[in-house]
């Protein structure tokens, strides 16, 4: 029984979907049709971000500023909890399917890279608004510590060792560090909340926003998902092929290594060449008693 | 059933095969002796067989329990002696010993026949393992293992730092486990004397497991003369 | 034998290490107590260290228990031990079980320690009303650091960069419980006018932490320090 990772294979660059041969990168169709798709909606971001949506009454122009930051949070939720239950499927999973790790930590890095983005953007519209550039409110505490954690995630990912190794102990982490995130949210709406409580959606459900605000929101929200989409196919792609490197370079320093103890010796599972250096290898040991 | 049973066994330390392909079958009551010259994996073959380490490549099987799937049982039945010897430091001999033995629920009267055997009750008992020199911390050691009379004992150059009675006491206590049943398998470079005790030798060189008599892995060598270093490179 | 009989065999034997070393006593003690001082000549006002006294507590004793935690493992790989102990097959759950209890039994001393110094350095002062309240934070907030530490500590234990994973892992982990913690000792002290009541939704949230991680740990310990 092998281990070499049976959700890869040889020749291709691993897409289950779509049509593509080895050099031809990770994409694919469908993730060209997401691409598109993604463009697409950005542009449209642009033009209601910018553009149609009207300026806020207190906030005036920085409010366009939400429009990145407000999808780029919740995106980055998102990207957590896929982390988290990918990271469940491998752990749980009977048949301990790589893909689910790689999965996990492509999202990972994803939603980390989008935590930092609201935080940046954040500070930006928070020094616009309020003139500071950071508040210990519960959201924006939250959010910081999210960063932290899931940084020390994506350090346990490079603590090396071989690629089950590494999803065991990335999928322990991931399911934890999912658990932490309530506990730190809950304790820190229990000390502050200074935030702008329920922007978006308050106590009743009804929207606050005026409508067309709300759109460009809506259509930032789109817009990020496809993004997060797209650059979750890719990067668990790369994934697979970083891995699929990784066994080949494994088989080439076993083959190496093998040839290293032919010669001067019968024996019935190596291959007929000599070498001098092994040879030389066993009368040192001859000699030294 | 062999006690362990490697096919093609891969390895890794870091991303180093420290194992690339390694066959092996142990029988029970065979004392073998792994030969081979530093960096060969004799190091890394004893603790893949104590299950510490996962199999990468190939299959293998330990007193039955697949490699794969069983480490953590495979871990009871083996006691594994290593280049390091699992002793805490701060701890005197006798707290060591009580410890590891209560680990395997070993009486009293056992931990403290153990620790006559290899010489470490009396005088050292109440000192601390930092205080000891190199060969009394692998006696103590040595005093762990016996207490755990384990089914199979993976020794990593047992001699090493020990003076000629206690080695010559080590023999004597590993002859005893083997009539006792125990399968014993040790790496070491004191060909001599583990040539005297061994009833097989492999080779290990570059990861790869070298039977002396070709084509037949599992017999016993009736070209090494015990005692000789030199023999079983011919032929 | 049973995990429990294994975990106490593990806890004792961790604080006999202790006492045959006296590391705690000889270092992790004076580094706490030296932090608790040169907070002082950082936040250089009486009015501030009063108020932040039941913070300072926490922070100094998150950082000596790092300290702490290296330490625990330090012991297990320095000759194999750990190795040692999963070759025994000692069922992990009470490895973890008996080092949680015996980190967690130095860091109450630790922190009563700790208090105990704030009352001298900071000059608080402790109303007989908030005991209960201060006793069973420190137990609660114990438990939940305890179970972190124990958990990360294993995970770095084999790795260099040890000494900064573990920082890296364990302080956004426990941040609930050094808000909660410091907020109910706050309570419990009567700082800038916080009544003992206000306490007990923090011990409430140090207590589910600690369930938390307690049993989070206790299942993910095993497959963490394997190989």
């Amino acid at each position: 029984m092998t281990t070499t990772d049976p959700t890869l294979t040889g020749d291709h660059t691993t897409p289950t979907d779509g049509r593509s041969g080895p050099g031809d990168g990770t994409g694919t169709r469908g993730t060209r049709i997401i691409g598109i798709a993604t463009i697409v909606a950005m542009g449209w971001l642009v033009a209601f971000g910018l553009g149609f949506s009207p300026e806020d009454r207190d906030q005036r122009e920085s409010v366009r500023l939400l429009y990145v930051h407000v999808p780029t949070i919740w995106i980055a939720y998102l990207a957590f909890i896929v982390t988290a239950v990918a990271s469940g499927l491998y752990f749980f999973g009977k048949k301990k399917s790589l893909g689910w790790d790689r999965l996990a930590g492509a999202s990972a890095e994803i939603g980390t890279v989008f935590v930092a983005v609201t935080l940046v953007i954040g500070a930006m519209w928070g020094r616009l608004t309020w003139g500071v550039f950071w508040q210990w409110d519960a959201r924006l505490t939250t959010t910081a510590l999210l960063f932290v954690t899931y940084v020390g995630y994506l350090a346990v990912r490079r603590l090396g060792g071989t690629h089950e190794q590494r999803a065991r102990r990335s999928a322990i982490i991931g399911m934890l560090a999912v658990l932490e995130i309530p506990l730190v949210h809950w304790s820190v709406r229990l000390w502050r909340s200074l935030h702008q409580d329920a922007s978006v959606l308050d106590a009743d459900g009804d929207v606050t926003m005026d409508g067309l605000m709300l759109f460009s929101l809506f259509v930032g929200v789109i817009a990020f998902s496809l993004l997060y989409l797209w650059l979750v196919i890719h990067r668990t792609r790369v994934m697979a092929m970083e891995d699929l490197l990784d066994d080949r370079l494994l088989d080439d320093a076993v083959a190496a290594r093998r040839a290293e103890s032919v010669g001067g010796r019968p024996s019935v599972r190596t291959s007929n060449h000599t070498s001098d250096r092994a040879s030389d290898q066993v009368s040192d040991q001859e000699g030294t008693t | 059933m062999s006690v362990v049973e490697l096919d093609d066994a891969v390895a890794v330390l870091g991303q180093f095969p420290a194992l690339a392909g390694a066959t092996l079958r142990v029988e029970a009551g065979e004392i073998v002796l792994l030969r081979g010259p530093n960096g060969a994996g004799k190091t890394t073959l004893l603790r893949l067989c104590a299950g510490l380490l996962p199999l990468v490549r190939g299959t293998g099987s330990v007193l039955g329990l697949d490699l794969t799937t069983h480490r953590e049982s495979i871990r009871r039945t083996v006691g594994l002696l290593g280049h390091q010897n699992g002793l805490y430091l701060d701890l005197t001999v006798a707290e060591n010993v009580r410890f590891w033995g209560s680990t395997v629920g070993a009486s009293e009267g056992e931990m403290r026949s153990a620790m006559q055997r290899l010489d470490v009750a009396d005088r050292l008992a109440d000192v601390a393992v930092s205080r000891l020199s190199a060969g009394q911390k692998r006696r103590t050691a040595l005093a762990c293992l016996v207490a755990r009379r384990a089914q199979l004992w993976l020794l990593d150059e047992p001699h090493a730092g020990l003076d000629a009675s206690a080695r010559d006491e080590l023999d004597a206590t590993l002859r005893e486990a083997s009539s006792a049943g125990a399968t014993i398998v040790v790496a070491s470079h004191e060909l001599e004397r583990a040539g005297n005790l061994a009833t097989r030798a492999v080779d290990v060189i570059a990861g790869r497991v070298h039977d002396v008599v070709p084509g037949d892995p599992g017999a016993g060598n009736q070209d090494v003369v015990p005692g000789d270093p030199g023999a079983g490179n011919q032929a | 034998m049973s995990t429990l009989r294994i975990a106490r065999l593990v806890a004792a034997k961790d604080l006999r290490i202790e006492w045959n070393s006296r590391v705690f006593v000889n270092q992790v003690l004076p580094f706490a107590g030296v932090t608790m001082v040169i907070f002082a000549f950082a936040l250089d006002a009486d009015s501030v260290l009063q108020r932040v006294a039941p913070g300072l507590v926490w922070l100094a004793t998150m950082f000596s228990m790092l300290v702490l935690v290296q330490r625990a493992f330090a012991v297990e790989t320095s000759d194999g031990a750990l190795d040692a102990l999963r070759v025994a097959g000692v069922d992990p759950r009470a490895i973890y079980l008996g080092k949680a209890v015996a980190l967690g039994a130095q860091l109450l001393v630790l922190e009563v320690v700790l208090l105990f110094a704030a009352v001298v350095l900071y000059g608080q002062t402790i109303p007989a009303a908030g005991a209960v309240l201060l006793v069973i934070t420190l137990i609660s907030a114990t438990c939940g650091l305890a179970a972190v530490g124990t958990l990360y500590g294993g995970l770095a234990a084999g790795f260099t960069g040890r000494e900064t994973l573990l920082p890296l892992l364990t302080l956004p982990a426990v941040a609930p419980v050094l808000i909660g913690a410091t907020r109910a000792v706050e309570a419990a002290l009567g700082t800038a006018g916080a009544v003992v009541s206000d306490g007990w939704p923090w011990v409430g949230l140090l207590v589910v932490f600690a369930v938390a991680f307690g049993v989070g740990g206790a299942l993910a310990f095993g497959p963490l320090i394997d190989e």
